[in-house]
């Protein structure tokens, strides 16, 4: 079976490492905030100018004034601070946030992005995607393995504008854990009942596989 | 102290020309200075060139200034919930610059700081590259950016004073800080105005130097443009 979006959360909730600051985009990687794994302490930096973010609001205490970079309102957790633009982009630049989830369009198999653009058909902009992609150490992309016409969004080379240039670590989808080497992209794990073939079939980049690849865990 | 109040939006605003440009502080609907917008909606003030991280929704914030055809060119980098916005960019009546979030606000605090221009890693290899300088520093490509050259910034603060101090609250501090002295005239508007010695000056997150006009805004809708909740256990 492929993985639900929320699978696919928790899949990559399992890549968060005791410590951690970490920033999410919009999107699969919000999720990720959802399943922090028991044990593992992370603060969750937006980039509009949070860290400590905490869970939705109850009803009736929503604050006009706490939100996150996706304008959704938000809490935040003890110890949690507020700063202005440029020092929170100066925290993404300066590599004091170690991991980076966001979402993605297209990725190459050297590891160049394309988020945030579609040429005469839709331009969102980059929003902080290309700070981000430009200085993070680990680079998780979370995405669906196909676009809604069903062609791999796993490529030998972009077709869309770029966000950034060899910078994806890891990708997560509905069905596999890839790993961006200097070789190209491996396979590491499938989704549970899902075969390497149904996966290579799926993908346009070409996969390195080696050995028996297990099927992920999730829970 | 140097006074900095003044008594109402229009006094504020006053001197603003067409042809301008102006930065305006805020995130999507949080922390814009809305009575200073809807006052440049009033004024009908025209061809401004504006920076701002977004661009609003179709009836508020800048979206207000858009629907009125005030605005000739965006600086902003991401406009993704505004569809007049989108109809006037892609039939080329808006002249529309996107630029990575952390570049806008990094220019912003350049022009404010003194700094002509500075490097970065963001857009490097992408079509924010192209035609700039771009440089070597430790075996890493980084993209030259300029500050931003503006003739006023319009920002919106929680609370200030009359000598022009500002104190933000929440994530409505966002672009503010750095958009208050980046251009040639600043003027703030906050909830609260108090007298000069009523702030803490430990507590103030920008110094009045950076502020020439201040106000306080007749009223504050601050729309929620996400709502978001979970449901009580």
């Amino acid at each position: 079976m492929p993985l639900t979006k929320e699978d696919i959360a928790k899949r990559i909730a399992r890549e968060l490492k005791d410590g951690y600051f970490v920033n999410l985009g919009i999107g699969i990687p919000t999720l990720v905030a959802n399943y922090i794994p028991e044990g593992i302490n992370v603060e969750i930096q937006s980039e509009n100018g949070v860290l400590g973010m905490g869970p939705f609001p109850f009803e009736g205490e929503e604050d006009a004034d706490l939100i996150n970079a996706g304008k959704q309102t938000i809490t935040t957790l003890a110890g949690a601070s507020f700063f202005d633009s440029a020092m929170s982009f100066g925290m993404i630049r300066g590599k004091h946030v170690d991991l980076t989830i966001l979402g993605a369009m297209e990725v190459a198999e050297n590891g160049d992005i394309a988020n945030w653009k579609i040429p005469g058909k839709m331009v969102k902009g980059m929003g902080g995607a290309m700070d981000l992609v430009s200085s993070a150490e680990n680079i998780i992309v979370a995405m669906m393995h196909v676009n809604k016409e069903g062609e791999s969004k796993i490529l030998k080379k972009c077709t869309l504008p770029l966000t950034g240039v060899g910078c994806v670590k890891k990708i997560v989808t509905e069905l596999a854990v890839m790993e961006i080497t200097p070789k190209g992209i491996k396979l590491l794990e499938r989704a549970p009942g899902i075969s390497v073939e149904h996966i290579i079939a799926s993908t346009e980049a070409n996969l390195i596989i080696e050995g028996d690849i297990p099927e992920m865990v999730i829970d | 102290m140097i006074n900095k109040k003044v008594n109402s939006v229009q006094e504020a605003l006053e001197g603003i020309y067409d042809n301008a440009t102006i930065m305006f502080g805020g995130f999507g609907l949080c922390g814009i200075p809305e009575n200073a917008i809807a006052e440049l909606v009033q004024k009908g003030t025209k061809n401004l060139s504006c920076i701002s991280n977004n661009a609003g929704v179709d009836d508020f914030g800048l979206g207000l200034l858009l629907q009125k055809r005030q605005i000739r060119k965006m600086t902003s980098s991401y406009v993704g919930e505004n569809a007049e916005f989108e109809r006037q960019m892609l039939s080329g009546e808006l002249e529309v610059e996107l630029i990575p979030q952390g570049t806008l606000a990094e220019r912003c605090r350049a022009a404010q700081a003194g700094i002509p221009a500075f490097y970065t890693p963001a857009g490097y290899g992408t079509e924010v590259a192209i035609g700039k300088e771009t440089r070597e520093f430790n075996g890493k490509m980084y993209v030259m950016e300029q500050a931003f050259n503006a003739d006023f910034s319009i920002v919106k603060a929680w609370k200030g004073d009359t000598a022009g101090n500002l104190i933000f609250k929440g994530t409505a501090r966002n672009f503010n800080p750095v958009m208050a002295g980046a251009g040639k005239i600043t003027i703030a508007e906050v909830e609260e105005l108090v007298e000069a010695g009523s702030l803490d000056p430990n507590q103030i997150h920008i110094p009045g130097i950076f502020v020439q006009r201040i106000f306080q805004g007749e009223k504050y809708e601050k729309r929620i443009e996400k709502r978001t909740v979970r449901k009580r256990e």
